[in-house]
């Protein structure tokens, strides 16, 4: 990590991971997160879900900052979120992020794509850069594909890689922002296999997404957004099996019902 | 055909194998051009045509012309007096530079199309150390050979300079110059920053609302105007300060369509990865909206190199107004259209190669492979 001089304190397994309190944010006049209250935990899994327009995307793009807050307080590994751009970008340092669209950079080879930031932002050897890279492609299971162009993969590769590129800044914790949405049905489950794994590993998550199978297996607790507020946060067997708030009970039966 | 083939078993067509490729110049002649009575009779008709327009531009030019001598005396026949241009020809590529220091030149051009080549041919090794020369070290060895004026170099004033040396430095020059300016304000103008973006805003339409007639008379009358009395402030390089300006504003529109071109997710996807605004500009948006604009820079640049010739309004003497000045000398009186033709042949060339260069470094560059 860097020599600034917000080092997380005394990185102690009690103090969690993201900490966000009162956290409010506006689109114009549209109060689009009401009062969020929600800390994560070291190694948590945190599976978000929700209505489309419920804030769930805006609430973790506001946890590296894609997105700013009015009000409230986001407090990620220690660090205090402000709107200073360096502070921004020492908290970015920590977050991987995998998007809905892959977002992979369509001038540069998956390798390339995996190493940019750990070269440009961390400022490693080329070599070591890429090294760590092969590893986590490898991990991925598409280390052999390290030299095409993301537009020569199908869907479910690109999002693969793109969760190889996040890892390799060696983050604290995991976005995930619909990583399965835009994928072609078969192509769903390489990629929930490789979030699967990543979840065994220990690595802190949020995930946005409406893969309740995945909710089940490894997520730790589970969010129902609705509104901009969180309704409901229950570990997974209570938040199925008995949620309390009727609108989770419409959402599921919606979703889990056909 | 297909689908209907696959929904019932027993109605499958049995595969064809594929057409056997017929090849000659009969079968491509009876099949483009002859494939019908209306067909035929087209054809004809415009092969007529174009050998009717074509074939006595060819026999003026190269067939019927004189190519060989000294005066207009020796162009005898009924074609093309390019003896004109011939013996015109160290005017036409050195201007008024004095004939004992036309070395310097040399030296100049012989670098310049060297680098270009090394530059252009994929082939060749180091394009690194070629772009490091061709930025850095070349406009400094250019600086001083053309100029003098240091090293024991008789010095020669930029009125003296002339022709093809002067049209190919103003180009280069503003090409070289422009291209960095409007990335810089195409960025400006869409800072979240009100007064940066306001600046660039001003400065774009200000530039492009003014013809470069008005932007050269203004540098050569208007400037000296503001600058104190016994400040020598070269005609030259004020036209040249005043032509990269202008150009640089069309240049920003042209980048800007790029950028906007771009996902925004991209630049997400680098602040997400810890990227600062410009290592994401860098890496990420910039070599992305750039390869989609080549079109449209290229396009810039061509008008650019063709618009040098207005320097002829401020008494700058480029390739096309030394050849028009030519003209006027009474012993060549009457021999405009080669001039003219010449000119344009000067001019497509670079032009042409210029476009030809673009077309391939967009297909060298295409890692799309999408869709």
């Amino acid at each position: 990590m860097s020599d600034t001089q917000h080092r997380p304190a005394a990185t102690g397994e009690a103090t969690p991971m993201v900490t966000i309190s009162r956290l409010n944010k506006w689109y114009g006049d549209f109060h689009v997160l009401r009062d969020i209250d929600l800390s994560v935990a070291r190694g948590e899994r945190i599976v978000i879900c929700g209505p489309s327009g419920s804030g769930k995307s805006t609430l973790i793009r506001c946890i590296n900052h894609l997105e700013a807050h009015q009000q409230g307080e986001i407090v990620v590994n220690g660090i205090p979120m402000t709107n200073d751009v360096k502070r921004i970008e020492q908290i970015r340092r920590n977050v991987g992020m995998v998007f809905q669209h892959f977002n992979l950079f369509p001038h540069l080879t998956v390798l390339e794509n995996c190493c940019l930031s750990p070269i440009w932002v961390q400022k490693k050897p080329r070599r070591e850069a890429e090294k760590s890279a092969m590893e986590y492609l490898e991990r991925v299971r598409i280390a052999n594909q390290a030299h095409k162009y993301p537009g020569q993969l199908s869907g479910g590769q690109q999002q693969r890689v793109a969760i190889a590129r996040a890892l390799c800044m060696h983050p604290e914790v995991m976005l995930f922002d619909e990583p399965t949405s835009a994928l072609d049905p078969e192509m769903i489950k390489e990629v929930l296999d490789v979030m699967i794994e990543l979840a065994h590993e220990g690595m802190t998550m949020l995930c946005v997404t409406h893969e309740m199978g995945f909710a089940r297996t490894v997520a730790d607790r589970v969010i129902f957004m609705d509104e901009g507020q969180i309704v409901e946060s229950a570990p997974p067997e209570t938040f199925f099996n008995e949620p309390r708030s009727s609108r989770t009970r419409e959402f599921l039966g919606q979703i889990l019902g056909h | 055909m297909s689908a209907i083939a696959r929904d019932t078993d027993e109605m499958l067509i049995a595969s064809r194998p594929p057409p056997t490729p017929q090849g000659g110049v009969m079968y491509w002649l009876r099949t483009r051009l002859f494939s019908g009575p209306v067909n035929s009779v087209v054809s004809i008709v415009t092969l007529l045509l174009i050998v009717r327009l074509v074939w006595p531009v060819i026999d003026w030019a190269l067939i019927q012309a004189d190519w060989v001598g000294s005066s207009r005396a020796d162009c005898t026949s009924d074609g093309a007096c390019w003896v004109f241009i011939s013996t015109r020809w160290s005017q036409i590529v050195y201007g008024f530079y004095p004939l004992t220091e036309r070395w310097r030149v040399d030296i100049v051009l012989g670098l310049f199309f060297t680098l270009i080549v090394w530059l252009v041919m994929p082939r060749l090794p180091g394009k690194r150390a070629a772009a490091l020369m061709a930025l850095v070290g070349l406009p400094i060895i250019a600086w001083v050979l053309l100029l003098g004026g240091m090293f024991g170099l008789p010095h020669v004033p930029t009125r003296a300079w002339g022709g093809l040396m002067l049209t190919l430095t103003i180009a280069a020059v503003g090409i070289v110059g422009s291209l960095p300016l409007g990335v810089v304000l195409a960025l400006g103008r869409r800072s979240k920053m009100p007064l940066v973006r306001a600046i660039c805003v001003i400065f774009i339409e200000f530039w492009r609302g003014v013809p470069l007639i008005t932007v050269l008379f203004m540098s050569s009358v208007m400037l000296p105007l503001f600058v104190p009395a016994n400040v020598e402030f070269d005609k030259l390089l004020r036209a040249l300060i005043g032509i990269m300006l202008f150009w640089s504003a069309y240049m920003a529109e042209v980048v800007r369509s790029g950028l906007q071109a771009i996902d925004k997710g991209q630049g997400e996807a680098g602040a997400a990865l810890g990227l600062g605004y410009w290592l994401r500009m860098r890496l990420i948006i910039l070599p992305q909206a750039l390869k989609l604009v080549i079109p449209g820079i290229v396009n810039t640049f061509i008008a650019l190199f063709k618009d040098t010739s207005l320097v002829l309004i401020i008494g700058l003497f480029d390739v096309l107004s030394i050849i028009q000045a030519g003209l006027t000398n009474s012993d060549w009186l009457g021999f405009a259209i080669e001039g003219y033709v010449f000119a344009a042949l000067v001019f497509w060339v670079f032009c042409f190669g210029m476009s030809r260069y673009s077309q391939h470094l967009e297909r060298r560059l295409d890692t799309g492979h999408q869709h």
